[in-house]
């Protein structure tokens, strides 16, 4: 019994650090609307600089201390520079393409860190005066950590004075409930959004500093930190502080009593499945309010049909890709086939994101679906590839449809963590099942039948079922599927009131994105011969999908294509030419954020539109 | 006459002059090399210096066949997926005679089987997963670094030797944990009928909840415990694990804990007696140890990792593969590498033809605290042959081809 109580204990301290990252993030959300990408990296930041910080000042308990706040204030300050260099300028664009702009972050701050302190990990001194223990319950408990327990509440109650009763955290507040009513009312936005990216910031670096005699250094701490904060913030209710505390504690307690009773393995995945009963039963997280739809949800141009014209320059266009192999049966093809793969990946995600206005974090697991339902069947039923390849859409499927179920239920942020809950589940099923999904490892001799074993010939069959299933989405588009699916989206209530079954519409369009991104997965593996989890429904998948769907903008049908064209290209053609390649792809990114603010295709379009008009 | 008309005679010209070009003698041999340069920064970096070191001498020796050799090397992004990708793009475009490299299981797998598909030579310098040499390995593929079950197998004599009854694990849960967890049980039991193990514990790879872990291990009450934990988590364990007096009274055996790269972050607060396998570059006095550490030194002013010893030697070996082959004809380079024996800064080495296993060992020792740093005490080096299972039981592994 006593061990349970210092297991208790441990997640008490776990907790505490926990909190203090995912209270910015929760911050920032709340009055920006801004997700977030480079939180993670500004908690990474945070370690490296009390690292530093604490090098230069001296490992005195003054030097501990004010080594660990001068690095929240840096990373405060790198906050407020991020929010007036960067994010100023994209606040009008679209929903979520902030998200482009803070994940090209996270690339850059990766490779800064790695230039900055190099590639060993670093750790860090213990705090002085506290690196002993205290007998508890008969068991040494690490007196550093007791001072960790205190500062969760500690920063929950400042946090909650500096929200409840100062004008700052009252218009804050006000934010956070009605922005553009705090607007209209003469409030200086920008300097009140500077000022809680500023605090989100140093949140997160004081989170991280404050692990320094806890853990190393290291470079992937910016994504171990993002995914557990965002569960957090999720769980205890998006904008709740007291939500994400409560989060903070769940999700800390639960992890040590996984390891305290023998269920080990389970930490793997543990936070994703808390965050999926959470969900589940209470949609708005465990303190948050139900979800106000912003009021600009709706505006979105209404798609058009392609006219002749471009439907003819789509079919040339194809045409011409077809006769590629003509001209070249070299690399060109390779790079070719991984950007139809992903186009349509692309595609099948900006299907339910775009016309569907539902955000999917964890598109990779139907991505994944595909590609180990293709590879299982041909390596352990024997199967022909054929066979195998024409399963993969209905593994998917099946899996989209049974996640869907729950997913439509939900809205907006909540939705696309939903999405990411389940997606990690499969993930960790397939990551541990070694028997039959061969583990972390994956599946090896996965390649296609003889007769498209040379590259033109599976070229073409890539581009054969990429462009037809690209068609078909578009046409299911223009169909009264995808007028429906279009009202759904803009208009929830009314186009309930015309009789449409709006979680209906919403759930078959899941299922649907889920089939495509299932065949873009069983053609993955078979252009490549294998598949590991990681490669297929690793979040780092999903995130790629999101990517090039914001890239080529996410209200237009050539989007998709253009996004993954350029975000392949350009990851194959950077990361070929430089050793800090991430930094350089993060900046390219950036470039087009800033040139580009409706992604590429949608501000071409724009501006052609402008002209005519003009003209 | 336009430019258009003129177009024939242009390619005409560039033809004659690439025909007219010298003997193909002169031309460098290019050589292709993947990596997760990014995703694994502190072994690789070492790894890439090694290389760049051994490449220079190669060439400053005159090259091979009286060519220069040329290594393109790229990024793989920790991911099968992209390294496949790499992998056509620097035997398409680049031209380059063979592959080598890469450093996770799964990117390591995903590339032999590549290798098999396309009938190219790979040599894996890295990764450790078993598998790659047995269950899957194939006709392509060519391992150098002494894998979990032989680095496992080195700690062994010395665990068996203790005679400790109750033994708890920990691991990162993903292929190389498991596979040194199931063959260090294994390896036990049988030189050890009596021993039980009271505690398993798998993390997250890179997120070990450490203070939950150390305690869980504790309540155990274990006599002696086995980690195969590496890098932050590693890191991680040995802090929390010390402030909580875990390791007070009990042996700890840790894979891997004495490669620089893992105990240097330590400093001081490194484990004392623990029982590892590693690298004490600064103890080891061979001929062929000392030349490589003072090249190293000299041309990279930093001391040499694990990785950069992989590193060079993997260059050191392609070299003499083709130097035995005596062509850069993949067939010929297969048939080279089978019982090819090279000159590593840990000694000479062999790449078993039954297998394709190279012979390369690991040193095993203790843990130890010296100036404020972590060393390795009592060390002997383990030579990778006799850390195998037996032949017959290799044939059963491994497919036949």
């Amino acid at each position: 019994m006593s061990s349970i109580a210092i297991q208790l204990l441990n997640g008490l301290a776990n907790a505490s650090t926990l909190f203090l990252v995912a209270a910015g993030l929760s911050l920032i959300f709340g009055v920006t609307r801004i997700v977030n990408f480079a939180h993670g990296s500004l908690t990474m930041l945070g370690i490296y600089a009390a690292y530093s910080f604490i090098a230069k000042l001296g490992v005195t308990p003054l030097g501990f201390w004010g080594g660990v706040v001068a690095a929240a204030l840096v990373v405060g300050a790198f906050g407020a520079l991020i929010e007036i260099a960067l994010l100023r300028r994209v606040y009008r664009s679209p929903e979520l393409f902030q998200l482009l702009a803070t994940f090209a972050l996270t690339l850059m701050v990766k490779d800064f860190a790695l230039w900055f302190w190099g590639a060993e990990d670093l750790l860090g001194p213990r705090a002085p005066g506290l690196h002993g223990s205290v007998q508890i319950l008969g068991a040494p408990f690490p007196e550093y950590d007791l001072v960790l327990i205190a500062i969760g509440p500690a920063v929950l109650t400042a946090l909650w004075l500096l929200l409840r009763r100062t004008r700052w955290g009252r218009l804050v507040r006000a934010a956070t409930q009605d922005r553009d009513m705090v607007a209209a009312l003469g409030v200086n936005q920008k300097w009140l959004f500077t000022g809680v990216f500023a605090l989100g910031a140093a949140l997160a670096g004081l989170g991280g500093a404050l692990e320094i005699p806890r853990e190393p250094a290291q470079l992937s701490l910016d994504i171990a930190a993002i995914s557990d904060a965002f569960v957090v913030v999720v769980v205890g209710g998006m904008g709740s502080l007291p939500g994400a505390f409560l989060a903070a504690l769940v999700i800390g307690e639960v992890k040590a009593l996984c390891v305290g009773l023998g269920f080990s393995k389970l930490t793997l995945v543990v936070e994703f499945v808390v965050m999926a009963i959470v969900l589940v039963l209470r949609p708005q997280g465990l303190l948050g309010k139900p979800w106000e739809s912003a009021r600009d949800a709706a505006d979105v141009e209404p798609l058009r049909p392609y006219g002749r014209a471009s439907n003819v320059a789509a079919v040339i266009g194809v045409a011409a890709l077809a006769a590629l192999p003509l001209a070249t049966t070299g690399y060109a093809l390779v790079l070719a086939i991984d950007i139809f793969v992903f186009a349509l990946f692309a595609a099948s995600l900006q299907f339910i994101l775009g016309p569907g206005g539902m955000v999917s974090f964890g598109h990779a697991a139907y991505l994944g679906l595909g590609a180990y339902g293709a590879g299982l069947l041909l390596k352990q039923a024997g199967w022909p590839m054929e066979a195998a390849l024409a399963a993969a859409p209905l593994a998917a499927a099946a899996g989209a449809a049974l996640f869907g179920w729950f997913c439509v239920r939900l809205s907006g942020v909540y939705l696309a963590m939903l999405t990411l809950a389940f997606a990690q589940i499969a993930w960790s099923v397939v990551h541990q099942w070694d028997a039959f999904t061969g583990g972390s490892n994956g599946l090896v001799g996965v390649w296609p039948a003889r007769w498209l074993e040379s590259r033109p010939a599976f070229y073409l069959l890539t581009l054969a079922l990429a462009a037809g299933a690209v068609w078909l989405l578009r046409r299911a588009l223009f169909a009264p599927f995808g007028y429906a699916l279009r009202a759904a989206r803009d208009s929830p209530l009314r186009a309930g009131a015309i009789g449409i079954d709006v979680q209906r519409i919403q759930w078959t369009a899941f299922a649907v994105a889920g089939a495509f991104a299932g065949l873009a997965g069983g053609l993955f593996a078979f252009s490549k011969g294998s598949i590991s989890p990681d490669s297929t429904m690793g979040v780092s998948r999903s995130i790629d999908a999101l990517v090039m769907v914001l890239l080529g903008g996410v209200q237009t049908l050539a989007g998709p294509f253009v996004g993954a064209a350029a975000f392949t290209w350009l990851q194959d053609a950077i990361a070929r030419n430089f050793d800090y390649w991430r930094a350089l792809l993060g900046a390219a990114i950036l470039a087009i954020v800033l040139f580009f603010p409706r992604g590429i295709v949608g501000t071409l379009r724009e501006r052609f539109r402008r002209r005519e008009r003009a003209g | 006459m336009t430019v258009l008309h003129r177009l024939p005679l242009i390619f005409a010209a560039v033809l004659a002059a690439a025909l007219a070009r010298p003997a193909a003698a002169q031309e460098p041999i290019r050589l292709g090399e993947l990596n997760s340069y990014k995703a694994f920064a502190s072994f690789l970096e070492p790894y890439r210096k090694g290389w760049e070191l051994a490449l220079e001498e190669v060439n400053s020796a005159g090259g091979v066949l009286g060519r220069r050799v040329e290594i393109v090397s790229r990024d793989d992004n920790g991911n099968p997926g992209d390294a496949v990708r790499v992998a056509e793009e620097l035997l398409t475009r680049e031209k380059v005679a063979f592959i080598m490299g890469t450093f996770p299981s799964n990117v390591g797998l995903a590339v032999a089987d590549f290798a098999r598909q396309k009938k190219v030579f790979f040599l894996a310098s890295e990764p450790l997963t078993d598998k790659i040499v047995w269950d899957n390995g194939n006709r392509y593929t060519f391992r150098l670094q002494a894998s979990t079950y032989m680095q496992t197998a080195m700690l062994v004599p010395d665990a068996a030797r203790l005679k400790k009854k109750r033994w708890a694990i920990v691991y990162p849960n993903y292929e190389y944990g498991q596979s040194a967890t199931r063959a260090f049980k294994e390896l036990l039991k049988k030189a050890q009928p009596d021993v039980e193990f009271v505690a398993e514990q798998a993390t997250p790879l890179g997120k070990i909840d450490a203070g939950a872990v150390v305690q869980a291990l504790a309540d155990a009450r274990p006599d002696a415990i086995f980690s195969s934990l590496f890098a932050g988590d590693f890191a991680r364990f040995v802090r929390e694990g010390s402030t909580r007096g875990l390791f007070k009274g009990r042996e700890v055996f840790n894979l891997l804990a004495g490669w620089p790269e893992y105990l240097d972050p330590l400093k001081d607060e490194a484990p004392e007696g623990w029982y590892v396998t590693g690298y004490p570059w600064y103890a080891i006095s061979t001929p062929a140890h000392d030349r490589f550490l003072a090249a190293y030194r000299k041309r990279w002013n930093d001391t040499p990792r694990a990785g950069s010893v992989v590193g060079y030697a993997t260059v050191l070996t392609a070299a003499a593969a083709i130097r035995k082959a005596g062509s850069l004809d993949t067939e010929k380079l297969v048939a080279a590498m089978k019982g090819l024996r090279v000159d590593t800064p840990f000694g000479s080495i062999v790449f078993r033809a039954l297998d394709h296993q190279s012979t390369l060992g690991a040193y095993v020792g203790r843990t130890g605290v010296k100036d404020g740093k972590g060393v390795m005490t009592s060390w002997r080096y383990a030579d990778g042959t006799q850390f195998l299972p037996s032949d017959a039981e290799v044939r059963k592994l491994r497919p036949a081809e």
